[in-house]
């Protein structure tokens, strides 16, 4: 029997209000509102919590927990990613995979731990003027956070999906590493993306989210925050509607949190979208612009032995070797593997009907390989935009400019090499128009004569960053360096829509550090008593 | 064999009869259907009706044993589409409500008679056209009515022994060291 700490302290007495089961209004004060529970919320929640602060978080997504994880992608994606599984961008062509449940992403992501490249810190402080994102100022932060999670270099072999890509890289002498996890007596099974059966995963839901609730936290689950109500220069209070249970529409009632603070961390959609419906000012209109996806294209190998890429840490090897230290020329990569698991597979691979089906028959043999595009340093990669429905509901509206495909087709064909390297028999870009390429040769000209067009193109997306950008001036910049709003003095944002570039690496590791380090400055302008 | 005159006739048309319907449909939205966008049985009937084309060749070749799969299949379609955001689920209940509108599906796919009494070499050379259409809408079309099948279809486990998948493990190891 698997111990779960969520139900654990459940039983134990924490403070949890489901907006699923409200039978009236409901109202509750605190010292600081946090609004979301994943990198961002759950990291800020703990720290505040444990400076004495009483914390209340509201997470749109429900309180699920190891004991109903079942490894199954149907209800995983169902219950547990934003729109069941299916986000996309406002055009439909990029299919944006984000957790909505307590924890956040990191109840659901595939563990990569990376701190945030030298070269990104660099263009951050050099070219955007963000003095404190030094790598010696942040290597304390970092440290805390790694020893808290467990993060180390996986030290196991590698599944066969990663042992192709270190060989791969091997073969053709490309810079490749071994990825650090937040994993603590890891099984390796495979079902990350389902949500940790195991609670190996140090997912915020089995760290820091217990830790603020032990310290006395509330945590509200199941209540979309619908506004923020403005009075002057503050926030009054936080208005959120309970969800029905079927977990997408808002139920009958309604949540108000009046907070001395309030703490914005639902992603890089969802906080500018709180901040578009809540009509916080915003005089240069710079709310929800230059919203990131590192976009993600995919190529899949067929193997000569079973691969059974299911199976296994689904992240342990990646490659950098395209990921130039020059942020602002053609746009670098960086390739990783990605998990093949029957609907993951089914929703990827192109086409329909005996074709579909032959190509789904191969499953224990494929290896599939991910590129993810850095956005953002360059004049034509200027990102997306968030921007609010009729409805009220978040879209994001994300172009994909020439400069983005010429590295898609890069991509593309550096992952068809190094499948080839490792031995592929076949290799598919992820395309409706791609056909399978046996060689090099094949490749490349399949390769170099596809169109270039959304919804042609598979592009995906699991890095959500920007929209809130920090900086010092407000002409472009949302909140400053310490995550404090330029127009609302009790205003902070805690996510990775405070990124004004993308990552160009897995942002989860970089949000827990910023959340901790803005998190202790917060504290100390709350006047807390330390503890 | 459709020319490429027709074709991109068709698709214009398709286009236009798209957003020509998307006009009306908000226009009418407060006194219609409301906000909700739930499916109704004959948006079911499309989804069925498209199922065998989409899936063909991964649904089990005895009758009743296909009849099964594919209420499964329509079942998890619909248990999907339950979980889209309010817009999403409206563009979808829209796109099959056109499907099930027959000037919109002449226009957009090519065919005057309900889908459910369409031939499936009808409705596969109709996906084919909107997966090479070269209008960004029919596309997303295209994608989404197939993602959303294959998806069903491939989270049921009867699907699994014929493409080699055994499930998830069994959880009675412990932490590998």
């Amino acid at each position: 029997m698997i111990a779960d700490p969520v139900r654990e302290g459940l039983a134990r007495g924490w403070r949890v209000v489901d907006g699923a089961r409200l039978d009236r209004d409901r109202d509750l004060e605190c010292d600081v509102a946090v609004i979301g529970s994943g990198a961002g919320g759950a990291i800020t929640a703990e720290s505040l919590a444990a400076a004495g602060l009483l914390v209340a978080i509201v997470e749109e997504g429900p309180l699920a927990s190891s004991s109903e994880f079942h490894m199954r992608e149907g209800e995983a994606y169902g219950r547990l990613y934003q729109d069941g599984g299916t986000r996309k961008t406002a055009d439909g062509a990029i299919s944006i995979l984000q957790g909505r449940c307590v924890g956040g992403s990191t109840t659901v992501n595939w563990t990569s731990s990376f701190r945030a490249p030298a070269q990104t810190l660099a263009y951050w402080r050099g070219v955007l003027g963000l003095a404190t994102m030094d790598e010696g100022e942040l290597a304390p932060w970092y440290e805390r956070i790694e020893t808290r999670l467990s993060i180390a270099p996986w030290a196991l072999a590698p599944n066969e999906n990663n042992d192709a890509l270190r060989r791969g890289c091997e073969a053709l002498g490309l810079r490749w590493g071994v990825i650090a996890r937040n994993v603590r007596g890891c099984w390796n099974l495979g079902y990350c993306g389902m949500g940790c059966p195991t609670n190996a995963k140090q997912s915020m839901l089995v760290t820091a989210v217990p830790a603020a609730l032990e310290r006395g936290a509330i945590l509200v689950h199941r209540a979309r925050v619908e506004r923020l109500r403005i009075a002057g220069e503050r926030v009054s209070a936080c208005e959120a509607s309970g969800i029905e249970a079927s977990g997408a529409a808002p139920g009958p009632y309604r949540i108000r949190v009046r907070a001395r603070h309030y703490v914005l961390a639902a992603g890089a959609i969802g906080s500018p979208a709180i901040l578009l419906r809540s009509r916080a000012p915003d005089p240069y209109r710079v709310t929800g612009r230059r919203t990131f996806l590192h976009p993600t294209v995919a190529s899949i190998a067929t193997m000569p032995a079973p691969v059974r890429a299911w199976s296994g840490a689904p992240q342990s090897v990646y490659c950098d070797h395209f990921l130039p230290s020059d942020v602002a020329g053609p746009a670098g990569f960086k390739i990783e593997s990605a998990p093949v698991h029957p609907v993951l597979a089914a929703i990827t691979l192109p086409g329909f009907g005996e074709e579909h089906a032959h190509a789904m028959a191969q499953l224990p043999a494929r290896q599939a390989l991910i590129a993810l595009i850095r956005d953002g340093f360059h004049p034509e990669s200027p990102g997306g935009r968030v921007v609010l429905r009729e409805d009220g509901s978040a879209a994001l509206e994300y172009p994909m400019t020439p400069y983005l495909w010429e590295a898609a087709r890069r991509a593309w064909l550096a992952m068809a090499r190094v499948q080839l390297a490792a031995g592929a028999r076949e290799v598919l870009a992820v395309h409706e128009e791609a056909r399978g390429a046996a060689s090099w040769e094949a490749a490349r000209r399949e390769i170099e004569g596809l169109p270039l067009r959304p919804l042609a193109a598979r592009v995906m997306s699991a890095h959500v960053m920007g929209g809130c950008a920090m900086g010092a001036d407000p002409r472009v910049c949302v909140v400053d360096e310490a995550g404090r709003s330029h127009h609302l003095a009790n205003l902070s944002v805690h996510d990775a829509s405070i990124f004004p570039t993308s990552l160009g690496a897995n942002p989860q590791l970089t949000i827990y550090a910023l959340a901790a380090r803005m998190s202790a400055g917060l504290a100390r302008a709350l006047h807390a008593p330390l503890r | 064999m459709t020319t490429r005159r027709r074709f991109l006739q068709i698709g214009l048309a398709g286009a236009a009869a798209l957003l020509a319907v998307d006009a009306l449909e908000r226009a009418f939205t407060v006194a219609g259907r409301g906000l909700g966008g739930t499916l109704a049985a004959d948006d079911l009937r499309v989804a069925r009706a498209l199922a065998p084309v989409v899936l063909a060749g991964a649904l089990p070749s005895g009758a009743p044993e296909r009849e099964a799969a594919l209420g499964r299949i329509v079942a998890g379609f619909a248990r999907v589409v339950a979980r889209l955001g309010p817009a999403e689920r409206r563009q979808l209940t829209r796109l099959l409500g056109l499907l099930r509108w027959p000037p919109a599906r002449l226009l957009l796919a090519g065919l005057w008679r309900p889908l459910e009494e369409a031939q499936e070499r009808d409705i596969a050379v109709f996906l084919q056209r909107w997966r090479a259409s070269p209008f960004d809408l029919l596309r997303a079309a295209y994608a989404a009515l197939t993602q959303l099948l294959q998806a069903a279809c491939y989270d049921d486990p009867e699907s699994w022994a014929r493409i080699g998948y055994p499930g998830p493990p069994v959880l009675d190891g412990g932490p590998v060291r």
